[in-house]
């Protein structure tokens, strides 16, 4: 359930599950969102969900935080059906080329390249939500022993396709970018369609993902 | 006949936007749309169009466009220094003006005076693509009109609808210019120290070159933060300041990316968004904090504002 909502600058709320990122906690949050988003409120024009938070944005023009407020609170949260979630299996590429904070890993984990590797793959991965830039899943939980803070400053261009590693989660760079994340190697595979308007994402919240590890041959030559 | 104009150059960042897209923040994708809302609304006024109607956003540097087809209505607005060249004269264009474009003119948008963007709206419709309800071009994700990439020099841009009025539109709008930002206090705003709260309010920051669409970069003095530099990922909207592990604050705008994972100072308030956007590169800006009350006043000041704007024209 929501412990607290404030607002987040004068167009949106800000509702806080908690701290902490769970399962459980990520699907209360689901639940609000599908609930919000079926009810079409008006006024709400973005709903963002999170690990463990949910922002709505309003315009200002039609409504107003006391309003949105008032109407989350006295919101009924019903029992939304399952989303059906999938299985899917990632091809990565971890060429020198491309894992390009390997080093920085190394020394912040301290662990080698080849045990980084053992780690981050041979695992299932959860995706809480997509984000960010257009259709990129944020997958946990990584291993205890995997879990590194994001750069100081953040990269003005993170390359397509990136898979980085930030704390407890992993994700894809759906699209050249700005970012601060960890970057461990490259996959081939179109993440987000925009031709498919109603599903450009490959990966939604829910579904479960595993890697794979190829070689830069099968990168050059990957078809879809 | 069919009504286009050429793109003989094309400017440093030139698309088509309009109001932007709604209900696609889940899936990573922002509002998008043109970066000063009032003077998006003011081009397409003057051209009598439906007021959410595609325009061509410019930044800095606007194109070099030639026309070819039959009489239309053109206005721009910002504060842009242009000119529209005639079979025999070249006139200097003035902004917040209706022209009458014949075959063969050609409309040079040499830059934008102490600001950022300009619009060019056109009496009556491109030929564009929509996606999601919008033909705004989020360069970053290749999403919108013209494959969601900028215009480009030798591109032809296409009419598929013309309005022509026979009579001049105008206003004597003036852009107003800002320094101080308003903003609304962040949801973190407790992770900075007393003296980077301090710093934060009272300091002046430069909008560094690294601006564009999607955010805007601060050099200035650094923000201490005493509890984390990092949060958990969370939604972000337009207009969040946040500020990652090296002190210095990145306002995001109209393209920022949907989620974040760096500290949120503040929040710049509604009423001063379209005018933060006009602050060019180098440009000194300053903070000031108000209540939420006080930015849901000012905002709905500044919408009847606009509003009072339009209806004049």
């Amino acid at each position: 359930m929501i412990k607290n909502i404030s607002n987040l600058g004068d167009a949106a709320l800000y509702c806080d599950f908690g701290n902490e990122v769970n399962k459980s906690i990520n699907s209360q949050v689901i639940k609000y969102f599908n609930t919000i988003k079926e009810k079409k409120f008006k006024g709400i024009n973005n709903l963002t969900p999170s690990y463990n938070k949910l922002i709505i944005s309003y315009d200002l023009k039609r409504t107003n935080f006391k309003e949105v407020k008032e109407y989350i609170e006295n919101l009924n949260i019903e029992d939304v059906p399952k989303i059906n979630s999938k299985k899917l299996v990632i091809p990565v590429c971890f060429h020198k080329t491309f894992s390009m904070d390997i080093e920085r890993l190394e020394k912040i984990l301290n662990l080698n390249r080849e045990k980084i590797l053992e780690n981050f793959l041979n695992k299932e991965y959860f995706c809480y939500m997509t984000g960010f830039i257009a259709g990129m899943p944020f997958l946990g939980d990584l291993d205890k022993n995997m879990r590194a803070q994001r750069l100081e400053t953040p990269r003005v261009k993170v390359p397509k396709g990136s898979v980085a590693l930030t704390e407890q989660f992993a994700n894809i760079y759906t699209f050249e970018s700005p970012g601060g994340w960890n970057i461990l190697g490259n996959t081939p595979l179109n993440v987000f369609d925009s031709t498919k308007e109603d599903k450009p994402n490959l990966i939604n919240p829910g579904d479960i993902i595993v890697f794979k590890k190829i070689t830069l041959d099968q990168y050059k030559n990957f078809n879809e | 006949m069919s009504n286009y104009f050429e793109i003989i150059r094309s400017g440093i960042n030139t698309t088509f936007q309009d109001k932007g897209r709604d209900n696609l923040y889940h899936i990573g994708i922002p509002f998008s749309g043109a970066m000063d809302n009032r003077n998006f609304l003011i081009a397409n006024k003057l051209v009598n169009n439906n007021l959410y109607s595609a325009v061509i956003e410019f930044a800095y540097q606007g194109p070099l466009l030639k026309y070819t087809g039959n009489k239309i209505n053109l206005a721009i607005t910002g504060d842009v220094i242009f000119s529209i060249k005639k079979k025999d004269t070249e006139i200097e264009g003035s902004c917040y003006v209706s022209y009458q474009i014949e075959n063969g003119d050609e409309i040079n948008i040499i830059s934008t005076n102490k600001s950022v963007y300009g619009y060019l709206a056109i009496g009556g419709q491109f030929d564009i693509k929509f996606q999601w309800n919008s033909c705004s071009i989020n360069t970053k994700a290749n999403i919108g009109s013209n494959d969601g990439k900028k215009l480009e020099a030798g591109q032809k841009i296409k009419l598929k609808k013309i309005n022509l009025n026979q009579d001049i539109k105008k206003t004597n709008y003036i852009n107003t210019k800002i320094e101080n930002i308003r903003v609304i206090k962040g949801t973190n705003f407790e992770y900075f120290s007393e003296v980077g709260k301090k710093i934060f309010y009272n300091s002046e920051f430069t909008v560094s070159k690294l601006s564009d669409r999607m955010g805007m970069r601060l050099e200035g003095p650094k923000i201490e933060n005493i509890v984390n530099t990092n949060i958990k990922s969370e939604g972000l909207i337009k207009g969040v300041i946040q500020v990652p592990a090296d002190g210095k604050p990145i306002i995001m705008l109209s393209d920022h990316g949907t989620i974040g994972g760096y500290p949120k100072i503040g929040v710049v308030a509604s009423v001063d968004y379209d005018r933060l956007v006009q602050i060019s590169t180098g440009s000194k800006i300053k903070f000031k904090e108000i209540k939420l009350s006080d930015a849901e006043t000012l905002f709905k000041l500044y919408e009847m504002e606009t509003q009072n704007l339009l209806s004049q024209i």
